[in-house]
């Protein structure tokens, strides 16, 4: 370690030489596009605390861009997907989406993961005309501003409404359940109004929610709230979170003696969840999501998936492969790089086969899709219901 | 007019010079929508570290909670102009001034520790701070405060900007500021000349917990939602970098600081896997190198070139 | 009548439900006492609050969940792995960022510490990526019912080996010349060189055995709630040394006992008021601790010499 005079005056100077050039070098704006290549921004949470949601989504969208190119681009041009990182903040979304507009100049914006991070953009992108597909954000909001329905921004994933709608009635008529307790995870969007939507179609049907919980995110004991919990004595418990908590919930819930049903929606769907919970506690669980890996046409997306990365894939890389189809979709149709054109033609999406199912865009901009209700019995997930949309 | 008042005209003039510049090339579309929220960061982020800088650079106190006092401005300035529809002013003032009053509270207890104590125990505050707003259904809770006016623009920022730091310059040039550094260098000796380190020491961060305040409201009218997200600890660190790079215990240190952290992190975009790591590194060489930061505790108009800025320093030395 | 039974049940249920959170919390206090220990051990050397002690603990996890996935070992051998390399690298962080800088100003080693801790922090992130690890099973056991409460068998393990090493620790700091060592450097570091001890090894071995203490409350932590993720260690680390303050800092029964109560305390937030409050809590009796005995429960007030 050189502590000399000289030594630190070197040092000073490499240090600020460094850093100058790190400054200069973001000064310089982006190319536009060439044109042979379609640039795509892809806005996802690559560091902080929801970065494997954010990253798990690019997966999935990056295969559905790769698979496209491999079989010869669009019309011949190739895809090119500029990597932002939101740092999963919103007003990092919001400073990551006006560079990859403004500077990368790219047509059409995916992502970010979350709910909060896709609002911050969604008035940067509409100022700029350039529309944006939400892959996982699931508040009615994104789409759906005081009535009225945002023009540049769309999704490929259905929203919270249905998902809680569909679990209440599963509760209600499938699982025969009375009383029921809700455990959200309070730092997410998509928990809270989930949890939300739930009590108000579960007690609409004559149900009643005796016990509301709450956890943080990256929280790792959950017992003593479960514990809390189960003096209830509910027939059912309801958790709508992650999968990175809900497996430990599921674990420590049995693990204390909770031996009813415990059902949750599409954030339970990953192969971890079966991992950290175990099988045996796993039983007597059932979730909604948009497809079942017994599915003959999904098999494809999930062994393309495995094949890539090396690991299966969970309901977020789905959902990111899912926009990235749309996508390729839309821009086949519109024909060219023209973000107007690409909005109009992603408004038209109809009936297009994409890696969970067949999907249509509705008036809304929020997808038509199936949902299903799985059940985890023995380490294998069964199908117990399809819902198709109305 | 006295050789000081002469001096803040010079600075007041170069300011406008810089705001005038900078703003006629942003109308006249030469830097384009990417560079212009930027530079509003850059701004917003000058005001942060300044005022940080008043708690931990010149008065010595460890303070690492900086990002909870920016939130508590950011959700009162929201609240009364998003609901009441009061303009971005009201929203300002009422912000600093929560911050402000926020501050004194958690200053008069805490003020007693020293060192690493105070650190993590702010540390700890701010968390408690954005742990209660993530709670509060009121603002949206986790889920973000949305709907927000996009009032800040340049000519706010630069504004507020100039103000704070005449602010703080003028604090520090002052009685109270000299007390305050007094207080830095050795606390007992400090209290054993008379000076009343409780009072300085809440003083202090008081004005620099107003100004976090501020520049909250301001944050907050940028990007149409604001959510607890962004008042984590990595926040407060971010700040306390862009301090301790710049020197802690000088205001062009702050500017500096701001400047060079934000514009790094946009440079360092495109590979977000380094960009934290990269950030640890220089941290730590920093610390070994250079521990006083770029500009330690002298102000600019100690160099040579930069003497014709202060008239208090005779003609030829 | 029926209302007074009602209330003998629910009196009955409250009483059950309490011991139930008391077990709880006795399993998490566990892990916070591994943890601060180091840190207590650390401070009590050196002065210094190693920001990065939680981030080394996280470390420690994804070392035990490497021996046990990729070297396939058993739950013990991995164990006595992760806290041998754990304490090494402890030691090599020591030399390389600490030690230069333990003459320099309090702040700008509590700033290496801070970039020491992002370092190691997202430097894993990119080696091991972000997606949390499932910890595979390797220690099943059936949950043991004691009058109605569910005790579960990876609860009484950690409980096990916090109490062994506490104890294993214990005898080290007192009977050991190492120990003697410790504690000489820690209560007066010139007289103790004057003495003959070489200072720097004895922080280097401080170093290894807190962070050695450290890991094994991160393969615990691994085994009982099978996940990990490479930002684990943020909270738990913060936690350890609110424990260690709450006990008394530099001061390792202090240590022990700030991590149990803290993590009862945590528990019976969570179970009777919300969950939700449960961090703020620990914040919270970091700051009525500060302001009322800074000292700590064990420590004594030592007034500060001018």
């Amino acid at each position: 370690m050189l502590f000399g005079k000289r030594g630190r005056r070197v040092a000073g100077m490499l240090l600020g030489t460094m850093l100058l050039g790190g400054v200069l070098a973001g000064c310089g704006g982006g190319d536009k596009a060439k044109s042979d290549e379609i640039k795509v921004g892809a806005n996802f949470e690559m560091t902080g605390n929801v970065a494997n949601y954010g990253n798990a989504t690019f997966e999935g969208l990056q295969l559905a861009i790769d698979e496209a190119n491999a079989a010869g681009g669009i019309n011949g041009k190739k895809i090119t997907l500029v990597k932002a990182d939101s740092k999963s903040e919103a007003s990092e979304a919001a400073n990551a989406a006006t560079k990859l507009i403004s500077d990368d100049k790219v047509s059409v914006l995916v992502g970010p993961a979350t709910t909060g991070s896709v609002l911050a953009e969604v008035r940067i992108a509409t100022d700029a005309k350039v529309p944006i597909i939400a892959p996982c954000a699931t508040s009615p909001k994104v789409t759906v501003e005081n009535g009225k329905v945002q023009p540049y921004v769309f999704r490929s994933c259905f929203i919270d409404p249905q998902q809680g709608d569909v679990m209440a009635a599963f509760a209600k008529d499938n699982l025969k359940a009375k009383t029921a307790v809700v455990y959200v995870d309070s730092s997410s969007d998509y928990s809270k109004s989930l949890g939300q939507v739930f009590k108000e179609k579960f007690e609409a049907a004559g149900g009643k929610v005796l016990m509301e919980e709450a956890f943080l995110q990256k929280d790792q004991d959950f017992k003593a709230t479960l514990t809390k919990l189960m003096t209830a004595n509910a027939d059912v418990m309801f958790v709508p979170a992650y999968y990175e908590e809900v497996g430990k919930i599921v674990k420590q819930a049995r693990e204390i003696g909770f031996t009813k049903p415990i059902i949750g929606t599409d954030g339970w769907d990953d192969p971890k969840v079966a991992d950290i919970a175990g099988k045996d506690a796993l039983n007597n669980t059932y979730f909604s999501t948009h497809y079942s890996d017994k599915d003959e046409s999904v098999k494809p997306f999930i062994d393309a998936f495995q094949k890539k990365y090396n690991k299966a894939p969970n309901v977020f890389a789905a959902l990111g492969y899912d926009a990235g189809k749309m996508l390729i979709d839309a821009i086949k149709r519109a024909g060219g790089v023209d973000s107007e054109k690409i909005t109009k033609a992603l408004a038209e999406t109809k009936d297009l086969k994409v890696g969970t199912g067949i999907l249509s865009m509705d008036a809304n901009h929020n997808p038509i899709k199936q949902a299903v209700i799985l059940e985890n019995k023995d380490g294998d997930r069964v199908m117990v219901a399809k819902i198709m949309p109305k | 007019m006295n050789i000081q008042r002469k001096n803040d005209l010079m600075y007041l003039v170069l300011g406008l010079v810089i705001f005038g510049i900078v703003y006629g090339l942003m109308e006249g579309g030469m830097i384009g929508s990417f560079w212009k929220l930027n530079i509003i960061i850059i701004c917003i982020n000058i005001i942060m570290s300044a005022s940080l800088n008043l708690i931990n650079g010149y008065t010595g106190q460890f303070s690492l909670g900086h990002a909870g006092f920016m939130a508590v401005g950011c959700y009162v300035s929201v609240i009364l102009t998003t609901n009441f529809h009061m303009p971005l002013i009201v929203g300002m003032l009422a912000g600093g001034a929560a911050a402000a009053l926020l501050g004194c509270l958690i200053g008069l207890p805490t003020l007693r520790l020293n060192g690493d104590y105070l650190a993590i125990a702010t540390l700890g505050l701010g968390e408690i701070i954005r742990i209660v707003i993530m709670n509060i259904n009121y603002v949206g809770g986790a889920a973000g405060f949305t709907g927000i006016p996009h009032l800040t623009t340049f000519p706010w920022v630069f504004f507020t900007m100039l103000v704070t730091l005449f602010f703080i310059k003028n604090f520090v040039n002052s009685t109270h500021g000299r007390a305050c550094i007094a207080i830095r260098e050795n606390e007992i000796a400090a209290g054993a000349m008379g000076i009343n380190t409780t009072k300085y020491k809440v003083m202090a961060f008081t004005i620099g917990a107003a100004f976090a305040g501020v520049a909250g409201a301001l944050f907050a009218h940028c990007f149409y939602i604001i959510n607890p997200s962004s008042f984590t600890f990595m926040a407060s660190f971010n700040y306390l970098i862009m301090v301790v790079l710049g020197g802690l215990g000088s205001l062009t240190g702050s500017v500096a600081g701001a400047f060079v952290v934000t514009a790094l992190s946009a440079a360092l975009a495109s590979w977000p896997e380094f960009r934290m790591i990269i950030y640890a590194l220089a941290l730590i060489l920093l610390m070994f190198y250079r521990p006083q930061g770029l500009f330690g505790y002298v102000e600019l108009t100690a160099f040579k070139p930069f003497r014709f800025l202060d008239r208090t320093k005779g003609g030829r030395e | 009548m029926r209302s007074r039974l009602a209330m003998g049940v629910i009196f009955m249920d409250f009483g059950s439900h309490l011991i139930q959170q008391l077990i709880n919390g006795i399993s998490l206090g566990s892990v916070y006492a591994l943890i601060a220990l180091g840190y207590t051990m650390v401070y009590g050397i050196i002065k210094l609050i190693n920001f990065a002690h939680g981030d080394i603990y996280m470390v420690g996890a994804y070392v035990g969940f490497f021996a046990i996935t990729v070297a396939h070992m058993g739950i013990f051998p991995a164990l006595i792995v992760s806290m041998v390399v754990t304490g090494l690298l402890g030691m090599v962080v020591e030399r390389l960022a600490y030690k230069p800088l333990r003459h320099a100003p309090r702040i700008s080693v509590l700033i290496t510490a801070i970039g020491v801790s992002f370092f190691l922090e997202y430097g894993s992130m990119y080696f091991v990526s972000p997606t949390p690890r499932t910890f595979p099973r390797v220690f099943e056991t059936e949950g043991l019912t004691i009058a109605g409460f569910t005790v579960n068998g990876q609860q009484l393990l950690i409980f096990a080996i916090t109490l062994v090493l506490m104890v294993l620790l214990t005898y080290i700091v007192q009977y050991t010349k190492i120990g003697k060592a410790m504690r000489a450097v820690s209560f007066d570091t010139e007289t103790a060189q004057l003495m003959g001890i070489d200072a720097n090894r004895v922080i280097s071995v401080t170093f290894g055995i807190g962070s050695a203490l450290a890991a094994a409350g991160g393969v615990l932590v691994g085994v009982y709630y099978n996940s990990i993720d490479p930002l684990m260690g943020i909270m738990p680390g913060l936690k350890a040394f609110v424990a260690a303050v709450l006990g008394g800092i530099g001061i390792i029964p202090g240590a022990m006992a700030g991590g149990l109560i803290l993590g009862i305390i945590e528990a019976l937030v969570s179970g009777f008021i919300s969950s939700t409050f449960r961090d703020a809590a620990a914040f919270a009796i970091l700051i009525l601790v500060l302001l009322f005995k800074p000292s700590g429960l064990f420590g004594k007030n030592t007034q500060e010499k001018v």
